[in-house]
């Protein structure tokens, strides 16, 4: 059996360590082995299960630089240039009535300020922080919808430094407001020790809640989103993949593929409001911390 | 001697344990939005923003299993 790389053996050794005396115990192995190596050693031409190589394609300019551009890079660069092309057309052409664009970028809009802001922030507050959730919301939005969009096919938040910047840009603004309202003590004051609890819970809870504030709030806002988009796209390249390998394969196989397929599909309109989704969590959840930073004490 | 044996991806199996407590928690909670909206109809915005929010914190120990065992080989 081929032990795959990276994989372990875990091992129950029976306390006595002698054999046991009557009836011999059944030996058991369970075999998780990973079957991949075989899969790729057979030179598999119909399904080849995907690896994280998938998000690291082959540059396309300035290979082994830094500043390497490959196939991510371009995606980005086509939502980016496409999203502000069409939202600068709509919004110069504004109307009082607004037509059928006007109108579904305003439904977006609307959906960020009555879904979010006037929930978390309140309008008195919230009407600073918009531009910064409302420019978040769309800049993630169209990130993510870029993994399903035909031609593409790659999400731009799937490598970890898109979903890095958007975290650190929140954790800028939200610890700003709050040494902006403040000072640096008296935020952190605020957020760790809250007041009217008794004396001993202090000594649990202050080293917890700032590490919560300075770590834990914008590396999991990093890793929920790139998970998210990672393990989407690999489920979708799984299903697409495993549905062509059937169909090609030429043998009774073909008769599974329509299961294959509609897995397929299922998957790609779970992976649309996966998208959605994870953009309204990130800007819901950027909210709530700048709501966390600049509440007043009851 | 050996009692029992496991060889292979453990990485897999480490997530599928990481999968059972967030898999319970997010159906605890929408299970009490549904009963939460069921009984008040009127706040079904409110409660659906606290929902999401709820979902998003529980979820991250199910997704940080996929990232563990995708650094740790």
């Amino acid at each position: 059996m081929v032990a795959a790389p990276g994989s372990a053996r875990i091992e129950i050794h029976n306390v006595a360590g002698h054999p046991a005396v009557g009836p011999r115990p059944r030996e058991i192995e369970l075999n998780t082995a990973d079957l991949s190596p075989t899969l790729h050693a057979e030179g598999d031409s119909l399904f080849h299960i995907p690896t994280l190589d998938e998000f690291f394609p082959d540059a396309i300019l300035f290979a082994g630089t830094p500043f390497e551009f490959n196939r991510v890079q371009l995606v980005r660069l086509i939502m980016i240039a496409v999203v502000l092309i069409v939202l600068c057309i709509i919004a110069s052409r504004a109307k009082l009535v607004p037509g059928r664009a006007q109108s579904i970028v305003e439904l977006i809009i609307d959906f960020v300020h009555n879904g979010i802001i006037k929930n978390t922030l309140g309008l008195k507050e919230g009407l600073r922080f918009a531009p910064f959730l409302i420019t978040l919301f769309f800049f993630l939005l169209t990130m993510n919808i870029a993994g399903v969009i035909p031609g593409l096919n790659l999400a731009g938040t799937s490598v970890i430094g898109l979903p890095l910047l958007a975290a650190l840009w929140t954790f800028v603004i939200y610890v700003g407001a709050g040494v902006k309202k403040r000072g640096i003590a008296g935020y952190l004051k605020h957020e760790t020790a809250p007041p009217g609890l008794p004396k001993p819970i202090y000594l649990l809870l202050v080293p917890i809640e700032f590490l919560q504030v300075v770590l834990i709030r914008w590396a999991s806002l990093t890793i929920r989103l790139l998970a998210n988009m990672v393990a989407g796209h690999i489920m979708m390249v799984v299903f697409i993949g495993l549905t062509q390998g059937l169909l090609l394969s030429g043998s009774w196989l073909v008769a599974v593929s329509p299961f294959a397929g509609a897995l397929a599909i299922g998957i790609y309109g779970f992976e649309i409001f996966v998208a959605a989704l994870q953009a309204f969590i990130f800007t819901i959840l950027a909210a709530v911390y700048i709501q966390m930073a600049t509440a007043d004490e009851h | 001697m050996i009692l029992s044996a496991l060889e292979g991806n453990v990485a897999s199996i480490g997530y599928g344990l990481a999968a059972i407590g967030p898999g319970i928690g997010i159906g605890i909670i929408v299970g009490k939005t549904a009963e939460a909206t069921a009984r008040q109809p009127e706040l079904r915005g409110a409660l659906q923003s606290t929902m999401f929010i709820g979902i998003a914190f529980t979820e991250i120990l199910t997704l940080l299993a996929i990232v563990t065992g995708l650094l740790f080989g």
